[in-house]
């Protein structure tokens, strides 16, 4: 029971340090799995890892979207198996058309690599049930293209349906422009679909997850990972 | 009806609204700075040119708008496309 899978696309590079931290830091049974070797039925959660999908050509995450993969993952989905995208994974999954949005390329034209404070905005979700609302979380980022866009009126209808679940914060807690490292819109790292069960985000937390990859030794990044095996194995997990 | 091959252009820019960092950047630090005030904005987008074979320009301009919308060639929640023959 409660099997995860992470895929793998040519091009993901944090699919090893994902297949880590849920292997042996949070004891998930998980297996590493080539996009088209994924098989129906097979898992009770997905994981869609950080990376450069096919070289970000055309845009970050837009032909990774069209892997079969997709379409076993949309089904799982739909099922309200929990399915999670970090960095990468989240462009696909935006891209797939199952989260909202575009990611589009930083305000600053520049890779951006820096520690960022994260504000919980809903723990509705499988990957924050653990967490605390307002709860600030410090986890990496490094990414290009990770402005998230939305059309401004559509913000509103997102807040309303709790699917905003992380935003970028000052060392106040406030979702100021100096606290968006990337110029997303209303400062929103991170987002849900409607149901809740499938969620991405910018940040990596599996870079945040073990001591020793902390710069002070914090593990903020493994609430989410924590809160997923809560989902998949009830409280005793 | 003319059966051959064209050329069609896909031209992906930022919606009007979506704020274009990089097409910023190249009027203000490099146009308005070489001089050219004449130059009142700049779009930066990403050109897609593709030969097609089809039976008229209509139909070659349809298939690459049918493609650009089935493959999502742009993501409409932040883009705009213009088709284009060219050849």
């Amino acid at each position: 029971m409660g099997k995860v899978a992470v895929i793998q696309y040519p091009g993901s590079n944090c699919d090893l340090d994902a297949l880590e931290i849920l292997r042996d830091v949070v004891k998930a049974k998980t297996d590493l799995v080539w996009h088209k070797d994924l098989a129906h039925e097979d898992y009770d959660a997905y994981v869609l890892p950080g990376g450069f999908s096919y070289g970000d050509y055309l845009r970050a995450g837009a032909i990774a979207a069209t892997s079969p993969s997709l379409r076993i993952v949309k089904e799982a989905a739909e099922g309200g198996k929990p399915v999670l995208g970090i960095c990468n994974g989240f462009q696909i999954l935006v891209e797939a058309g199952l989260l909202p949005g575009a990611v589009l390329r930083n305000s600053s034209l520049r890779f951006v690599c820096t520690w960022t404070r994260l504000r919980v905005e809903t723990t509705r979700t499988p990957f924050t049930k653990r967490a605390n609302a307002g709860q600030v979380l410090e986890i990496p980022i490094a990414h290009n293209e990770g402005r998230y866009y939305l059309d401004k009126e559509q913000i509103p209808e997102l807040e309303r349906n709790q699917q905003i679940v992380f935003r970028y914060v000052n060392e106040k807690k406030e979702a100021t422009e100096a606290g968006n490292p990337n110029g997303s819109i209303d400062n929103i790292a991170g987002v849900c679909n409607q149901k809740g069960n499938v969620m991405g985000l910018m940040p990596h937390p599996e870079r945040a997850s073990i001591p020793v990859l902390s710069l002070d030794n914090q593990t903020d990044g493994r609430v989410i990972f924590d809160s997923m095996m809560r989902t998949l194995h009830g409280p005793e997990a | 009806m003319t059966p051959g091959s064209y050329v069609v252009e896909v031209i992906v820019e930022n919606k009007p609204l979506a704020r274009d960092p990089e097409g910023e950047t190249i009027h203000q630090n490099l146009i308005l700075k070489g001089g050219y005030k004449q130059v009142t904005g700049v779009r930066a987008g990403k050109l897609l040119r593709m030969n097609v074979e089809a039976n008229s320009p209509e139909d070659a301009r349809a298939i690459v708008r049918k493609l650009s919308d089935d493959l999502r060639i742009y993501n409409p929640a932040a883009h705009t496309i213009q088709v284009r023959i060219v050849g």
